[in-house]
């Protein structure tokens, strides 16, 4: 187990590594100069040249990577270009308003999917089951911010259940600012977990070892709650995991439809107005965040499923 | 002496498909007396694991039971409630199943699974954990505490269906059956696990219904033998009447091509030429005519009634019909 672990973080480091790097060259691809966007058109000559330079763009783009990566072993992401500020501060000042929501999200939608595909799967072609599958297949198709801005419209603006912008302050309060976008984002995850988690335990319910606990007459709530569901899940697991990044980009229509403060928002922010510091260090710490979470679903799964600790 | 345990009873089973109704067991007849060890012997297909997963009605969803009753110390069990089924299994009856490799949970260890199955008893955890390890010892695993942590993937498929042995009688049953317990083995474990059946079986003296390609283990381990031939039994008897003097043209090539000596084992069922009839789209006749040499007019349009021949030995074919013979 620990061996495991140590070669997937190892695997994890390599990941963040590529992707930071491919980032890094992508937005410098971006057309239009960056000194000039930031500046304005009326900026002279001698304020280009000093941000240049501040900036570190006169130097190749190699060099450029180098002192990034250099800084980024010392936890030092540069400054914001216009308030000066450390970017790790004001990056880590946002993370937790997206982590909450994104795990908020997750673990309703979870929940809910993996209860209401188990139960489809266990009274299979039942009326139950149709309607779970109708259900499942119509919140699929919902994308996100659809979700997000009718969510507001109706409950927000219309019937006034919970407040439509912000974040809010202490505990409950947070919470509640939460409902409507977890709901947004985790909505088409809830029919996307059940028709898996649904798929997965038939097949799992037809293997011969769920015959056999029935054969041993141990209760059926047990054989499938245990026998068969502990398998099933496996790839929800890693589906959440990989979904990371799908979840992320939901996560920055949510922030922007409900003005919540969060990585999302940050980075659109920034790269609007070519904020090189902060669009990297939003970058970084996404990509971190994807990274780590695949990882976890791989060490889960691990948990779960002895076979997978052994077969790597 | 000789009480009844088991009485299959003109037994009839389909199985739903896309091609119309698959006849896998048709009028199914025979009995397991307590204590008996019976034989379940024929050709891969014939209905084997159909016909004892009915027993317990594990059966795929697309089964349907057309006709004739199973009953069990006299009660039918295709009649019983799904609540008395659940109370029988794993209690009076235990079954091992074909497959070793997929009979066991993949993530849950060997005593998590041993400990589930003694869900009837009233022992605390550290004794129930005790009894599957003396039991996973009766079957020849070593350092048995030890293994009990461990998963099934750790085991090799020989100790797995050691361990599908031992789980089944843990609770002493009734009745074992054993689906093929020995097709996945090697000769020498194979011998051994015959020899601990027969052991247990004094120990335990409970009756087993014991499927196997293998006609050489039947001989060595069965009191009785059924004969089955594409869904139906062709003959049936004491073992010892059957290797002597079978009565029917299929049984004699079975033991031709397998002598029934244990130690020389035919690695697959003999093969026979000719092929098997479609199930789904029986031809009339005697179902074994196709493959037959002694194949007469009569084979083509009637059907061979399973009579009795002497007292407990029954056989399908006309050649055991006086107007025939003489
Ligand atoms: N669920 C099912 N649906 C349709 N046909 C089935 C189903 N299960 C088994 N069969 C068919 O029924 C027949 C009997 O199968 P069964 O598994 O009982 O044979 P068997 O004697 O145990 O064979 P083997 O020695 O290979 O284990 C075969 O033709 C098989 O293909
Ligand atoms: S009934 Fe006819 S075809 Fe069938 S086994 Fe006997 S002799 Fe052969
Ligand atoms: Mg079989």
């Amino acid at each position: 187990m620990l061996n495991f672990a140590t070669r997937r973080f190892g695997l994890s480091l390599l990941i963040l590594f590529v992707a930071v790097t491919v980032m890094f060259l992508m937005i410098r691809a971006v057309p239009g100069d960056p000194v000039q966007i930031m500046l304005g058109p009326r900026a002279t000559p001698e304020l280009q040249a000093q941000l240049t330079a501040a900036l570190g763009l006169d130097q190749p783009i190699w060099k450029q990577l180098l002192i990034f990566y250099g800084n980024l072993l010392q936890g030092d992401l540069g400054t914001d270009v216009f308030s000066g500020r450390a970017v790790t501060d004001i990056v880590f000042q946002q993370l937790p308003y997206t982590l909450e929501l994104i795990f908020a999200s997750i673990l309703w939608s979870a929940t809910l999917g993996i209860g209401l595909g188990a139960y489809a799967a266990a009274h299979p072609n039942t009326l139950i089951d149709r309607i779970a599958a109708a259900i499942s297949v119509s919140f699929v198709a919902a994308p996100a911010f659809v979700v997000a801005l009718l969510a507001l419209l109706v409950f927000a603006v219309h019937l006034q259940w919970f407040p439509a912008i912000g974040a809010g302050d202490g505990f409950l309060d947070r919470l509640d600012h939460l409902v409507l976008p977890a709901f947004a984002i985790g909505l088409s995850w809830v029919g996307y977990i059940a028709r898996l988690v649904r798929a997965s335990m038939l097949e799992v319910m037809g293997e011969s070892h769920v015959r056999t606990a029935r054969a041993f007459g141990i209760a059926e709530r047990r054989v499938v709650m245990v026998y068969a569901l502990r398998i099933a899940i496996l790839p929800v697991v890693t589906v959440i995991g990989v979904g990371m990044g799908f979840l992320l980009s939901s996560a920055v229509f949510a922030e922007i439809v409900f003005a919540r403060p969060g990585l999302g928002k940050l980075v659109i922010d920034s790269i609007t107005t070519r904020n090189y510091p902060i669009v990297m260090g939003s970058v970084l710490i996404s990509t971190a965040l994807f990274v780590v979470s695949t990882a976890l679903a791989d060490l889960i799964n691990a948990l779960l499923d002895p076979r997978a600790r052994t077969a790597h | 002496m000789t009480e009844t345990l088991l009485e299959i009873d003109h037994l009839s089973v389909d199985y739903e498909t896309g091609r119309g109704d698959l006849k896998a067991l048709r009028d199914i007849t025979f009995n397991v007396n307590k204590g008996e060890i019976v034989g379940i012997v024929g050709e891969s297909g014939c209905g084997k694991s159909t016909l004892i997963s009915s027993i317990l009605r594990l059966t795929a969803p697309n089964t349907r039971f057309r006709e004739g009753e199973i009953r069990f110390k006299g009660q039918d069990l295709l009649q019983a409630s799904d609540r008395q089924m659940r109370d029988l299994r794993g209690a009076d009856i235990s079954i091992v199943f074909q497959d070793p490799m997929q009979t066991h949970n993949p993530v849950l260890t060997i005593g998590q699974q041993m400990l589930d199955i003694q869900h009837r008893s009233k022992q605390s955890k550290a004794d129930k954990l005790a009894h599957a390890a003396k039991m996973l010892g009766a079957v020849g695993i070593p350092d048995p505490e030890a293994r009990l942590k461990q998963y099934p993937h750790e085991f090799s498929g020989g100790m797995r269906q050691r361990i599908a042995i031992a789980m089944a009688l843990m609770s002493e049953p009734d009745l074992l059956i054993a689906d093929e317990p020995t097709t996945a083995l090697d000769a020498t474990l194979e011998v051994q696990i015959i020899e601990r059946l027969q052991e247990l079986q004094r120990e335990f003296h409970c009756a087993i219904l014991f499927i196997s390609h293998h006609l050489g283990v039947i001989a060595e381990l069965c009191d009785r033998v059924v004969v089955m031939y594409a869904g139906a039994v062709v003959e049936s008897g004491e073992v010892r009447e059957i290797f002597h003097d079978p009565k029917h043209p299929y049984t004699r090539r079975l033991i031709e091509c397998d002598p029934g000596h244990i130690k020389e084992r035919a690695r697959v069922l003999p093969t026979i030429p000719g092929e098997v009839p479609d199930l789904a789209n029986l031809p009339g006749g005697c179902i074994f005519r196709d493959r037959c040499d002694q194949a007469m007019a009569r084979c083509a349009t009637d059907v061979p009634p399973l009579d009795q021949l002497k007292e407990g030995h029954h056989a399908a074919c006309w050649l055991n019909h006086e107007e025939v013979t003489t």
